[in-house]
C-alpha cells in the first residue's frame, strides 16, 4: 500500500493541540456530548471490560482522585464496549464489594463509535475491547494530552494527577515543566527564540540559569 | 429521552431541575443552586427542552406552562 492510499483510509484519530472530536453517547448519566463538558477539563479514559479485575481497580483508583480532580476543575467520563445494563451492574458491584461510590458518568459504547472516533481500540491487543486510554481535553475542548496503556497494566493515578496540575500550571504562568516536576517545584522558562534574547537569559536576576537555553524559576506561592 | 421514564414521570435529576426552573435561572445558576456538575445540568436542561417542559430566553432558563404544570403534579 502506497503511502497515498494509506492516508486516505487510515482513520483520523485524536492530535495533541487539536480540536477533540466531538461525540454524544448513552451514559450512566443519561446521554451526555463532549460539548456539555466545555468550560472544565475532562480525562475520557477507556477500560476494556466491566467485571474485571484491572479495571475495578482502575475505577475505585479514579473515583478515589475524583475530589481531588473536581477541585482543580477536572471531570472525568469513563468508556468500554459494554451495555449501559452491564455499567450499573458493575459500579453497583464495586460499591457493595468495595464501599467505593463511582461518581463518574461511563458511556455504553457498544457500536464502538466513540472507541473509534478516538482510536482507543488496538487491534494487536484486541478487536473487541478497548486498550487503557486516558484523552485530556482542556476546557476550550482541545486535545492537551493522550496516555495509552496495554489491557494488563493499571494506569498511575499519580501521574494523571501530575499530569493535570502540569497542564495548567503551564497555562496559568506560561512555563513548561521538567521531567518528574510535582507542583512546588521549580518550572522551566521557555528557551529564548534570538540571540539577543539569549544574551539576556544569562543576565536575568532571580533564576535559576544553568546556561541561556536552560533556566528555572520558582513561582509565586 | 432519559429524563422522561416510559410512564411519563421525570427521572430524579429531571425533578430536581425543574423544581430549581421554578426561579428561572441560567445553567450555572442551576448549578449552583443544586451544587451540580455543568455536564449534568447542560445535558438535562437540553432533555427537558426538547420535551417542552423547558424554554430558555437570553442564556436563562425558565418553566414553559407544560413544565409548570408538571412541576404542580410532583409529591
Amino acid at each position: 500500500m502506497d503511502a497515498v492510499t494509506q492516508s486516505a483510509t487510515a482513520p483520523a484519530f485524536p492530535r495533541l493541540g487539536q480540536p477533540a472530536p466531538p461525540f454524544q453517547a448513552e451514559t450512566t448519566h443519561g446521554t451526555l456530548r463532549l460539548e456539555d463538558f466545555k468550560g472544565s477539563w475532562l480525562i475520557l479514559f477507556s477500560h476494556p471490560a466491566d467485571f474485571t479485575p484491572v479495571c475495578t481497580t482502575e475505577f475505585i483508583e479514579f473515583a478515589k482522585i475524583a475530589p481531588e480532580l473536581r477541585h482543580r476543575g477536572v471531570e472525568l467520563l469513563g468508556l468500554s464496549i459494554d451495555s449501559t445494563y452491564s455499567h450499573i451492574a458493575w459500579v453497583r458491584n464495586i460499591e457493595q464489594h468495595f464501599k467505593v461510590t463511582i461518581p463518574f458518568p461511563v458511556i455504553a459504547d457498544l457500536n464502538k463509535e466513540v472507541a473509534t472516533l478516538y482510536g482507543m481500540i488496538m487491534p494487536g491487543e484486541s478487536k473487541t475491547e478497548a486498550s487503557r486510554c486516558v484523552f485530556i481535553i482542556d476546557p476550550n475542548q482541545v486535545v492537551r494530552a493522550m496516555i495509552y496503556y496495554p489491557l494488563t497494566t493499571g494506569r498511575n493515578m499519580d501521574e494523571i494527577l501530575r499530569l493535570i496540575d502540569a497542564l495548567q500550571t503551564t497555562d496559568k504562568h506560561g512555563v513548561a515543566t521538567p521531567a518528574n516536576w510535582r507542583p512546588g517545584d521549580q518550572v522551566i522558562i521557555p528557551p529564548p527564540k534570538t540571540i539577543e534574547a539569549a544574551a539576556e537569559r544569562t543576565e536575568m536576576p532571580g533564576i535559576t540559569c544553568t546556561d541561556w537555553y536552560f533556566a528555572k524559576k520558582d513561582l509565586p506561592k | 429521552m432519559p429524563c422522561v421514564k416510559p410512564d411519563g414521570t421525570l427521572e430524579p435529576m429531571a425533578q430536581a431541575i425543574v423544581r430549581a426552573l421554578r426561579a428561572p435561572r441560567t445553567v450555572e445558576g442551576v448549578c449552583e443552586h443544586l451544587r451540580l456538575p455543568l455536564y449534568r445540568v447542560r445535558s438535562t436542561m437540553r432533555e427537558l427542552c426538547e420535551a417542552g417542559l423547558v424554554a430558555e430566553s437570553d442564556g436563562v432558563y425558565g418553566l414553559t406552562d407544560s413544565g409548570r404544570r408538571r412541576v404542580e403534579q410532583m409529591p
